[in-house]
């Protein structure tokens, strides 16, 4: 056996490799020079004749001469597969700014997304949010608050009656009657919101509507000042319209609180109205029961669509009230 | 409620340092909203002066009629104007702008060619000096009332800044220029004269007998001031500066009897009414209108009376209704010289009660709905005889009263608690004088509180509380947050309908809120029935149009997709939350418990139990194409499996359990609905709507609609996983022959039943319904798994078996062969 073109062989097959340009000119030549047929195959067919002595010393060099060249076909293949893979990466590249998306856009109605984000801001702080018929009884609605049955509100000019009118059922005027249950049904503490739709008998017009959205807060407590009021709404408002927000208490009535104050909030170069405060009258707390020698409570009302057309510059009261998908869309989920 | 500055001067001492802004906020501060601060005269300047009109030349030939005026200005010549006013007469009064005079607007006055004529000046209306927006002509004066020449700058004070301010119903002492300037020296600390002080010791001579003063019943007032005058010459005029200040309150000047009426009105509040004595048969008695039905008031419309109205009586006939409107009848003339000026303290609510009742909101009844101060009947009703008689030839005649101002109840107030109340100390002595500055009596000793006569919002020490704060400024009130309780989270229905309104919103449905009312038609329409179609209507509508409370989210729905077709739109979907009202239960009378205590739990319970149950549901309408087509191809219609699986989405959210049935259900079409069914209960139906309704609203065939009942769901549990099984799975196919009656549920509960309990899942993975012979073929997949051990061939074919053997039972089902 003549192992002296070992050498040969073995670059031989390097070179082939080398010089293969794809997998195919790779095939060729790893049966040229690692096939069957090839020089090295043969030479390790023959060894079978050899002495002992011969073969292993024969066997040793052309098992090194093997491992030499599967290693180089090895390489070889790794890079014609990797330069293989890269153009075909580079065959199937794509338009990847096409418009793909098809499917329909959805979103939150901007009221609920206020309400989500005003229940969050306050359960942080560990208010409850409760909820109550829109439908109500007349006396939760007004006499528990001190609103006495000649108040201008309860008019028909003000408020919706249901027939027959003698039942007293109201489509409630505001959130309040779900603070009136609360306090009817818990012990005090209570700290707690009440967002929900409440009912005017208004025209819909840009900043008017018959139906329309409010959040009010009531806390009673040992101890609860005007103080306590003013930092809630401070907060409140900051939470709302960022931290530039100032706020303005102004003296003001309503029955079901003394004192009673309205919250001005200077926004975006300007004092606007954001809603309604004050110390619970202490006639409202006794008609719910509570201690007044004990307790004492503040509460705040504003109105949602009011919040929301200030912070998000909404001219008019029709685009909330309407549906128009090209509206609600634009608030996608309010995160 | 208006308030000039040159007015409010005269109670209260305003230095001159002090800019309208200042005053305007320290308005705002405590309580009055200023809603506007009208500058007067800004802008203008003189020469302006009084000219007499000697000579009206007509010039016709323009489009409008202009006259070329000659004035007596005082000076040595006729001075020329061109005007196109032309109501004025010979001999009028006017004001004229001279050359060099600038009106509000940069208008600069000269003499200049127009009209063919040289005009010398400019003969001014109110508007055109910037004095309110009259503009029904030029200002005309007779003679006597203005000096021919005279800096009408100065005459007529034009120079002025009004506070124009919303006046809370619980202030109505300040809507007075009396109240408004004890506001303001209160707020900026500044020396108040009350103008009652002048009044309080003022009598006349009783020079004969006039009429007599009667209230009938202690309810309808507390105080009744009669003054009779007699003499009086009906052409005495109103001084300009009365007439001034008037016109600033934005009233109008009518005639010296009427105006002195008004303008102690204004000054201090209270309304007083003026009658013509000569019209009075006996003496005068405030009663109610009983069996009366007919009265003609002064604006000459002829009133239906209520019996419970408040009317002011002579001994025959009513003749006013009382603090609301005079009566024609009675209505000072050009030839009356006997007057009697009326002065009441009414009980408000008579007045508010005539004044809704009557749709009639005068200066007055404005007034004494809210309450005004009883003392001021007196003094009011003396300061206009006063007014009166120096202005023209009255002579006061007698004065009658009837009833006495009843003092107010006096408040014990522990100083500490206004601190305790409010969040920070102010000491007892802060503390009366603030309540003293608001005309308070302060017993310091034992604070004890009386209030002012005009204050009968004073009553508890919380209402101390609001003075001393808004005085005090309720800016100096701390911020700081109060103890907070520890925790407090949504509950799990909260949490619930945000999580599904999130999902719908991220699947591209978009939210939206519709008003929930309706009417007979669209319920008709909808083809709900029986107790889905009852609900309870609205006795005021805010339109009769909708007059009834929904009873269902889908025709909103509906009605909002319509709109968003007519705009556009043509593939989408939406969905809304929200309560229905259906008329579940009769309406009883109203519960209304005593008030200042906690109502008995029982009579809680059955209030509670008169407010119908209102059912919260989330609904959603899927209109045309499930996405937009576009170059990635064609899209697919929206099918009633959409909104089925819409349902089945939100009760699986809930984590519920439902199985499903179809039924015959408004609004949907009868053969494609279906209704989902959790805990024996139907909390859902989805399907295509009907036809009919698609036609009707125009919406795109095949639109489909899914509605869940929120408030129906069971509360969620808490979960108890079984163990995930790592064993390797076992599938088998089954294709079964079934009637086309037979539904998929059916056969899938079969074999539920039958494959036991190691079916892990069943899929229908093939529906034939070509095989004819009414029969459609379903192709089942059963996954089955052991939790201990891989299971073996004949293990799954018997449970395969056991399978088919229960569906052909129970459902009449045989293998497929083919």
């Amino acid at each position: 056996m003549n192992l002296d073109e070992i050498g040969t062989w073995v670059l031989d097959a390097n070179n082939a490799f080398s010089a293969a340009l794809d997998l195919d000119q790779l095939k060729i030549a790893r049966l040229a020079h690692s096939g069957d047929k090839s020089p090295i195959a043969l030479a390790s067919r023959g060894l079978g004749v050899l002495s002992p002595d011969e073969k292993a010393s024969a066997g040793k060099l052309i098992g090194q001469a093997k491992e030499s060249i599967t290693s180089a076909l090895a390489s070889a293949t790794a890079r014609l597969e990797a330069e293989r893979d890269k153009k075909v990466l580079l065959e199937e590249v794509v338009d990847i700014t096409l418009p793909v998306k098809r499917t329909h856009r959805g979103g939150l109605h901007p009221i609920t997304i206020i309400k989500n984000e005003i229940s969050d801001f306050f359960i942080e702080q560990g208010y409850r949010v409760e909820e109550g018929p829109e439908l109500e009884s007349g006396w939760l609605n007004f006499d528990a608050l001190n609103i006495p049955a000649d108040h201008p509100a309860r008019t028909m000019q003000d408020t919706f009656y249901i027939e027959p009118v003698d039942s007293g059922m109201v489509l409630r005027t505001q959130t309040s009657p779900v603070q009136i249950r609360s306090m009817l049904e818990n012990k005090p503490p209570i700290y707690m919101i009440c967002p929900g739709r409440t009912f005017r008998a208004d025209e819909l017009d840009a900043t008017h509507s018959p139906v329309f959205h409010q959040v009010e807060g009531l806390v009673v407590d040992k101890g609860i000042t005007m103080a306590h009021l003013k930092g809630t709404l401070d907060n409140f408002a900051q939470a709302m319209f960022g931290p530039d927000v100032t706020t303005r208490l102004r003296p003001s009535f309503f029955p079901f609180t003394e004192p009673s104050a309205e919250v001005d909030i200077y926004f975006n170069g300007r004092w606007i109205e954001w809603g309604g405060c004050g110390m619970v009258n202490e006639k409202v707390l006794a008609n719910c029961g509570i201690d007044t020698a004990v307790y004492s409570g503040f509460a705040f009302g504003m109105g949602l669509e009011r919040t929301l057309m200030v912070r998000h510059n909404i001219t008019d009261m029709h685009d909330i009230v309407e549906g128009d998908l090209r509206f609600t869309r634009q608030f996608g989920i309010g995160l | 409620m208006r308030a000039p500055l040159s007015w409010l001067h005269e109670f209260v001492e305003i230095p001159s340092t002090l800019t309208s802004s200042d005053i305007a906020e320290a308005l705002i501060r405590v309580g009055f909203e200023v809603e506007d601060v009208i500058e007067e005269g800004l802008g203008l300047t003189g020469p302006l002066t009084f000219g007499k009109v000697l000579t009206i030349e007509e010039i016709t030939e323009f489009k409008k009629p202009i006259r070329y005026v000659g004035l007596d200005c005082g000076e040595k010549e006729t001075r020329y104007v061109i005007c196109g006013a032309t109501n004025f007469v010979l001999g009028d009064l006017v004001v004229v702008a001279l050359p060099g005079a600038i009106l509000p607007g940069d208008f600069t006055i000269a003499a200049r060619e127009t009209y063919g004529k040289t005009s010398n000046g400019m003969i001014c209306s109110a508007r055109e000096l910037g004095l309110g927006e009259d503009h029904s002509g030029i200002m005309t004066f007779a003679e006597g009332d203005v000096e021919i020449g005279s800096d009408a700058l100065v005459f007529l004070d034009i120079y002025d800044t009004i506070f124009d301010i919303a006046v809370n119903p619980d202030r109505g002492y300040a809507l007075s220029i009396r109240g408004v300037a004890r506001e303001i020296a209160g707020a900026l600390n500044l020396t108040f004269t009350d103008p009652v002080d002048a009044l309080r010791d003022v009598t006349f001579e009783e020079t004969g007998k006039g009429v007599s003063a009667k209230i009938a019943a202690p309810d309808l007032a507390s105080v009744f001031y009669l003054r009779t005058l007699s003499h009086f010459d009906a052409s005495a005029k109103t001084p300009m500066w009365m007439r001034r200040r008037i016109e600033k309150m934005g009233m109008r000047s009518i005639s010296l009897v009427v105006d002195v009426t008004n303008y102690v009105m204004l000054e201090l509040g209270q309304p007083l009414h003026a009658f013509d004595k000569a019209k009075i048969v006996g003496g005068l008695t405030i009663a109610r209108a009983g069996k009366t039905t007919k009265f003609t008031t002064l604006d000459n419309q002829i009133r239906t009376l209520d019996p419970d109205d408040l009317m002011v009586w002579d001994d025959k006939e009513p003749l006013a209704l009382a603090g609301t409107m005079g009566g024609l009848s009675s209505e000072i003339s050009e030839t009356t010289t006997d007057i009697a000026i009326e002065a009441v303290h009414f009980n408000p609510v008579c007045i508010a009660k005539n004044s809704r009742r009557h749709k009639l909101s005068s200066e007055a009844s404005r007034r004494l709905e809210r309450n005004v101060d009883q003392e001021l009947a007196q003094y009011a009703s003396a300061r206009a005889v006063q007014l009166l008689i120096s202005h023209s030839s009255a002579v006061h005649v007698s004065t009658a009263v009837d009833g006495a101002p009843t003092q107010l109840p006096s408040i014990a107030l522990d100083p500490t608690y206004i601190s305790r109340l409010l969040g920070f100390e102010i000491s007892a002595s802060s503390i009366a004088g603030v309540l003293r500055t608001i005309g308070c009596i302060v017993d310091e000793k034992s604070f004890t509180i009386t209030p002012a006569s005009w204050r009968f919002d004073l009553v508890t020490p919380a209402d101390l509380a609001e003075e001393v704060a808004r005085m005090i400024g309720y800016d100096k009130i701390p911020s700081m947050l109060p103890p907070r309780p520890i925790h407090a989270t949504l509950t799990p229905t909260q949490k619930r309908r945000r999580a599904i309104a999130s999902m719908l919103a991220a699947r591209g449905l978009a939210e939206v809120q519709t008003f929930p009312f309706t009417n007979q038609e669209t319920i008709d329409a909808m083809g709900f029935l029986g107790d889905r179609a009852s609900t309870y209507r609205i006795a005021n509508p805010m339109s009769e149009e909708v007059p009834l409370l929904r009873v269902h989210l889908v025709p909103g729905l509906i009605e909002v997709a319509a709109r968003n077709i007519s705009r556009g739109a043509k593939d989408f979907a939406i969905f809304e939350m929200g309560s229905i009202f259906r008329s579940s239960q009769k309406l009883v009378p109203a519960i209304s418990p005593q008030l200042g205590k906690r109502p008995e739990q029982k009579i809680i319970d059955e209030m509670y139990a008169s407010v119908p149950p209102q059912a919260f549901h989330v609904a959603g309408l899927l209109v045309g194409k499930t996405e937009s087509e576009d170059w990635q191809g064609k899209a697919r219609a929206y099918t009633w499996q959409d909104a089925i699986a819409y349902a089945q989405d939100i009760l699986e959210l809930c984590n519920l359990e439902w199985s499903i049935t179809r039924s015959d259900f408004a609004p949907w079409h009868p053969g494609r609905c279906a209704e989902l069914i959790v805990d024996g209960k139907a909390v859902a139906h989805a399907g295509e709507i009907h036809p009919k309704i698609i036609e009707r609203y125009g919406l795109p065939e095949r639109s489909v609609a899914f509605a869940v009942g929120l408030s129906a769901l069971p509360d969620s549990q808490i979960v108890k996983p079984t163990r995930v099984g790592t064993m390797p799975a076992a599938v088998q196919d089954v294709a079964l022959v079934v009637d086309a009656s037979v539904t998929a549920q059916e056969v899938e509960s079969a074999l539920r039943e039958g494959a036991g309990d190691l079916l892990e899942s069943v899929t229908l993975f093939d529906r034939y319904d070509k095989i004819g012979d009414g029969k459609i073929s379903l192709a089942f997949t059963l996954t089955f798994r052991a939790p201990d051990r891989t299971l073996t061939g004949a293990e799954v074919s018997a449970m395969r078996e056991s399978a088919v053997v229960c569906a052909e039972k129970a459902t009449g089902a045989f293998l497929r062969t083919n």
